[in-house]
């Protein structure tokens, strides 16, 4: 028998896919990667997963740190940079791999993923508020005096109803693949690394994209049936990244520089009552009409939202409340996100109704001047509110990317 | 194979006649190297010399308190080098240990619990270095030593608590079960080695295979805390204590493998991580972290058999793993109550998660011990 590893299948096993992934690799973290089934180059100035077109497949984690110890956290940070180096790649998490080592030891790598290509898989880490101090303000690993002034914790929101053991966590991490399976892998073997030092305190599984972040993808759709991020910022769009995604030199602090905030929001989405209300209903709270996607009032996906146009009746033509109006730029001082959330059903719960939803992520440079503003408009006026819950709620600094070889995640916080 | 000895012979007889030079006030080697006596209360546990001769030494421990005690020697890591288990108050019993020169600990444990009184004990000598295979040879030995002394107190102790449950004692019955417990979930891996034996002394309900009735530790269990009657329990009493004495025969008389003493450190690992902190295993008393610190123990005697073998081949691992049996120690230990431990159900979901995470933290680096032991230098 000859020994099996993820490698020898990608490389040998796919000829051309194979050889296409090593253009691939070439490429920087945002640029689109060749095929469904490629690596997506896991190096550049950003970190991957945040621009990369949408997989369609998220795992997404979040940890507590449990050590007191510093030098084992930056040591982890290390080894999980190895690590995803690898998995990303299309490779074992570890060197020796899921069956070539010694038999009396545990392999290392879990082998789930043994005879699967690299699915795009990307890893994105981010930094909570908790990693800098505790609640009660105790600075933890030497790291308060660099927490950065956007990265205080959210406020709360009208009607959050939000479960504290579903929120939060020192370190996240998200795994977008076009493969469920790869992007569990990759969790799971970050846990497994993690252990002493990290423990799980959340994760979630996500399907079907419900944002496009490259204009050569189309707008899916969330389980209200409607076109989601049809206006989400896109990879394409330097300036607007410039200005509304990645943070800037200058904006403080240095270790964030190229960096991007990320928003988790876990929302449960009332279906059964959603699926009983009138189109003419549901299209005017969305502010877009289910079949085409275009805002209400006009013919296309793309066309420009029109909020000041009245009706015959006197009314905007876009309802008031209307969920497109409420988060639309011109109603939040100019307000932009990249969206790249995910549909969500963890089964049922236990009253016949789906447990179903949008597990929400947003990237921006600035969460004051993005999301928390216009998430205080939705809160207040949304009419959607009536078949939503927000259960779960996330806040971490994305660091830029790491470089090379000798770099490793969140590098330029530690040194 | 002899020869290889003499010289650690020929130092240990120049380092007795040393010894009695030096004390001047001894006629006969006997005298300085008589028993040790150990007077051993619920509070104290003096040890009349705390320095002594590479060689046999013999301890005579006297029980002097209200609470059954246990009197072990130990090497580093808690290794454990002889013990004499389940001494009841007002007895006298002797132990008999080869120990090469060397720093040990003494512990008397009152109620036959926790980390007890400790004391220091220096041998002086000097030792020939072992060879690998002797070091190996010396870990299995070592361990054996350690399963023998479990098993005889597993024996007495299910005697005791079958007989409190044929009494119908309830009370004296209850207070028994996680103590005799104890003993078993110590060496549980070596247990389960003997096929049928193992399901039938601690089977749950759910696991009793088609055609057997659910029997052992949990039925009894069951009748004690769920049932609230054991009025019809006496059958499957007598079958417990049938059932642990022929494990005991077995188990004493198995030879163990290197590698089995590291897997079954896991193992152990494994049992708390999947049935005691989940409380499926105590379902009815929710007497689970008995089971949990028994298999802790069981583990850290496993690993500490190897310890000589582990420092030489990799004491990086070595380090970890003490560190983790303390953060393990540590976490477990918040849950003390008196001689005991907090029932199941008495803890949240967040002590739960805390135990999770440090028997993972040590599971990790205790999954690699098998290798390092395997693997031919």
């Amino acid at each position: 028998m000859s020994p099996v590893s993820r490698r020898a299948l990608v490389i040998g096993g796919l000829g051309a896919a194979g050889a296409a992934g090593a253009t691939a690799a070439l490429l920087s973290g945002g640029e689109p990667a060749a095929s469904f089934s490629d690596a997506v180059a896991f190096h550049g100035p950003h970190q991957a997963g945040i621009v990369t077109p949408a997989q369609d497949r998220l795992h997404f984690v979040a940890f507590d740190v449990v050590t007191k110890d510093r030098d084992r956290l930056i040591q982890l940070l290390k080894d999980w940079t190895v690590a995803a180096t690898r998995m990303t790649a299309g490779k074992d998490a570890g060197e020796v791999g899921a069956v070539a080592g010694l038999p009396e030891a545990p392999p290392d790598d879990t082998g789930e993923a043994i005879g699967l290509p690299a699915s795009q898989l990307t890893l994105t880490i981010g930094f909570g508020p908790t990693l800098f101090r505790t609640a009660d303000g105790r600075d933890r690993f030497g790291l308060a005096g660099r927490q950065p002034g956007a990265l205080a914790p959210l406020p709360r929101f009208t009607g959050d109803t939000l479960d504290a053991a579903l929120s939060d966590g020192d370190i996240g991490i998200q795994a977008c693949a076009n493969d469920p399976q790869v992007a569990v892998h990759a969790i799971r073997n970050l846990a497994r690394i993690g252990m002493g030092v990290v423990s799980v305190r959340w994760s979630q599984l996500g399907f079907g994209r419900t944002s496009s972040t490259s204009t050569g993808q189309a707008t899916p759709r969330n389980l209200f049936g409607f076109k989601d991020g049809t206006r989400n910022l896109k990879a394409e769009q330097d300036d607007l990244l410039r200005e509304h995604l990645w943070v800037q030199p200058g904006d403080g602090p240095d270790w964030m520089a190229g960096g991007s905030y990320l928003v988790t929001r876990k929302i449960r989405m009332l279906v059964e009552t959603w699926d009983r209300s009138p189109l003419v209903e549901q299209e005017a709270i969305v502010g877009r009409h289910k079949g085409s996607g275009a805002p209400i009032g006009l013919a296309g996906e793309f066309d420009e939202p029109d909020l000041t146009s009245v009706g015959d009746d006197g009314e905007p033509i876009m309802p008031k409340i209307a969920h497109v109006r409420l988060a639309h730029p011109d109603t939040n001082n100019g307000a932009r996100m990249l969206r790249r959330g995910y549909n969500f059903v963890d089964g049922s719960d236990g009253l016949g109704r789906l447990n179903a939803g949008l597990f929400f992520i947003a990237y921006q440079r600035d969460p004051a001047k993005a999301f928390i503003p216009v998430q205080r408009s939705l809160a207040a006026q949304d009419e959607m509110n009536e078949y939503i819950r927000h259960v779960s709620s996330g806040l971490f600094a994305c660091p830029p990317g790491v470089t090379g070889s000798g770099d490793f995640w969140g590098s330029g916080l530690f040194t | 194979m002899r020869h290889r000895y003499s010289p650690l012979a020929l130092t240990a007889a120049v380092v007795v006649l040393a010894g009695c030079s030096s004390s001047g006030g001894d006629t006969t080697p006997d005298a300085a190297g008589g028993p040790i006596t150990v007077k051993a209360t619920d509070t104290s546990c003096e040890v009349a010399r705390t320095q002594v001769d590479a060689g046999t030494s013999v301890f005579a421990i006297t029980n002097g308190g209200q609470k059954v005690t246990e009197f072990y020697v130990y090497a580093a890591g808690d290794r454990v080098m002889a013990e004499v288990e389940n001494i009841a108050p007002g007895l006298s019993r002797d132990l008999h240990v080869e120990l090469p020169a060397g720093s040990y600990e003494t512990a008397c444990k009152p109620g036959m619990i926790g980390k007890g009184i400790r004391g220091q004990l220096t041998v002086s000598g000097s030792a020939a270095p072992l060879t690998e295979d002797a070091a190996l040879l010396a870990a299995t030995d070592s361990y054996s030593r350690y399963v023998k002394s479990q098993t005889a107190a597993l024996e007495v102790k299910t005697t005791e608590f079958v007989t409190a449950v044929k009494d119908g004692d309830a009370a004296k019955a209850k207070a028994l079960f996680p103590v005799a417990r104890t003993y078993w979930e110590r060496i549980e891996p070596v247990a389960e080695i003997f096929g049928d034996l193992d399901p039938r002394i601690d089977g749950r309900e759910e696991v009793t295979e088609e055609g057997l009735k659910f029997g052992g530790f949990h039925k009894i269990e069951q009748d004690l805390w769920q049932k609230n009657d054991i009025s019809q329990s006496g059958p499957v009493a007598d079958q417990l204590l049938t059932d642990v004495k022929e494990i005991v025969r077995k188990a004493n008389a198995e030879k163990l493998s290197p590698l089995q003493l590291a897997n079954g450190a896991k193992a152990l690992l494994d049992e708390v991580a999947s049935g005691k902190i989940t409380g499926e295993e105590d379902r009815y008393s929710h007497t689970d972290l008995w089971d949990f610190n028994a298999n802790i123990d069981g583990s850290k005697a496993a690993i500490a058999s190897l310890r000589p073998v582990l420092e030489e081949r990799d004491a990086a691992l070595v380090k970890t793993l003490d560190a983790e049996f303390a953060n393990v120690d540590a976490a477990l230990g918040k849950h003390r109550d008196g001689d005991g431990w907090k029932l199941h159900n008495e803890l949240s979901q967040a002590d739960l998660k805390e135990l999770t995470d440090a028997i993972n933290a040590l599971a990790e680096p205790i999954s690699r011990v098998a290798a390092v032991v395997a693997k031919q230098s």
